[in-house]
């Protein structure tokens, strides 16, 4: 296990007041919030963010943690194993983190604080239901339309034999139905955190993301792709042959299309209740000027159509 | 081997107030203000009975950004509620963007 600095993590040195710490937490919560930060990597950035202010935004965590790095010069990312008794003389109150939260920390999170965290404590004698987990699932495309089994790693507390909280890694294959869009959530009952004395385990829940697809895009439930076609596809009009994410469809560009004209396939989005409709996009691909017969051939349009582009523009 | 489940999508069992609580970890006070305040759901809900309120993926969302952005800068809840309006604006002009194929990122 790596010992983590949490005082580098937020940029503050180990004297930093408690409102220099809040700053720090907020300055950076801002820079890594996962919705908005250009950042890579933001999100895991936000979780050690978030777990290094865990520890020293609470005071009695904070004192503990200090403790333990006192003269044993332990830096960032060195092997680490805390001495037996180290959390002698303090009670944490279970302020700060909820479990929910702490259950995306790191092992050293857990090995250290672990005891109030899910999966059952020795202070935690009341019954109480497991909390409620929350993580993101990443979808293809395709998942959505065919329906799909997934595969999710978990990491949840556990007590060990010792009765040390350990991240124990927990897999669950899960049947995603079709018609799941991107920002729907889906519930796994029982799948959250362990319930005390008895009680029920939490739900898990996962919030849906698509993976970037290199044909299609999704809004919604509709879902766009590019229709390149040759230019006397798009002046005389053809029937098309096109492969789209439930088969292949023949469909018709109209005479007179130019680039950009969206044809829209009804219910051929995203299957859901009220199904979205695809949308292919017309790209009108030009053949190249390469030989000197297909340098003719344009030479050829230019004296026959006479056609200005830049007519509208009044030049 | 680890046996297979169903997902169970939240738009077929909409989640009541206790669920909702219980899951974003706030207070049934919490999310009522919040409704009367015109952050969460749609005006009409204010006057309606709490106990018949239901909360689909979105809300669900919302909710747990409101939440991060009230404990993470300890702001008022109007200000949150403006955070996440922005938020959710930001991704419906990436989506778009992005399915015009203008943001090949």
């Amino acid at each position: 296990m790596e010992f983590k600095d949490y005082y580098k993590t937020l940029g503050v040195s180990r004297d930093a007041t408690a409102e220099e710490i809040k700053k720090a937490f907020r300055r950076l919560a801002r820079k890594y919030h996962p919705d908005v930060s250009k950042e890579t990597d933001a999100e895991h950035k936000m979780k050690e963010v978030n777990e290094a202010n865990a520890v020293l935004s609470d005071p009695e965590k904070r004192a503990a943690y200090d403790q333990l790095g006192q003269g044993r010069g332990f830096q960032a990312g060195s092997d680490f194993q805390p001495p037996p008794g180290w959390d002698a003389g303090f009670e944490f109150s279970g302020r700060g983190s909820s479990g929910a939260q702490a259950a995306d920390f790191s092992d050293f999170f857990a090995e250290l604080f672990g005891k109030q965290m899910g999966g059952g404590s020795r202070q935690t004698h009341h019954r109480m239901r497991g909390e409620d987990h929350h993580a993101k699932i990443m979808l293809d495309l395709e998942d959505t339309y065919h329906g799909a089994t997934r595969s999710l790693t978990l990491r949840m507390p556990k007590l060990d034999s010792q009765g040390h909280t350990v991240l124990a890694e927990h897999t669950l294959n899960v049947r995603i139905p079709k018609g799941v869009h991107a920002g729907q959530i889906i519930r796994l009952a029982g799948q959250g955190g362990s319930g005390h004395a008895g009680e029920a385990a939490g739900d898990l829940f996962l919030e849906v993301h698509f993976k970037s697809h290199s044909r299609y895009r999704i809004e919604n439930k509709d879902v766009y792709a590019a229709l390149p076609i040759a230019p006397w596809e798009a002046a005389l009009g053809a029937t098309i042959k096109i492969p789209v994410p439930d088969g292949v469809v023949e469909v018709r560009v109209p005479e007179n299309s130019q680039s950009g004209r969206k044809l829209r396939l009804k219910g051929r989005g995203i299957p859901a209740a009220t199904p979205g409709d695809l949308y292919l996009v017309l790209e009108v691909v030009l053949p190249p000027a390469a030989t000197p017969k297909q340098r003719e051939f344009y030479q050829t349009m230019a004296q026959e159509l006479a056609f200005n582009p830049r007519q509208h523009l009044g030049v | 081997m680890p046996h297979e489940i169903d997902a169970i999508l939240l738009e077929d069992t909409l989640l009541n107030l206790d669920e909702l609580t219980r899951s974003c970890q706030v207070s049934r006070e919490w999310v009522i203000e919040r409704v009367q305040w015109g952050l969460l759901l749609d005006e009409d809900s204010s006057h309606t009975d709490p106990a018949a309120w239901l909360f689909d993926s979105r809300s669900f969302v919302r909710i747990k950004r409101i939440v991060a952005v009230e404990r993470d800068f300890e702001c008022n809840p109007e200000l949150a509620g403006l955070v996440a309006d922005m938020i959710e604006e930001i991704e419906l002009l990436r989506t778009r963007l992005k399915a015009a194929k203008l943001d090949e990122n």
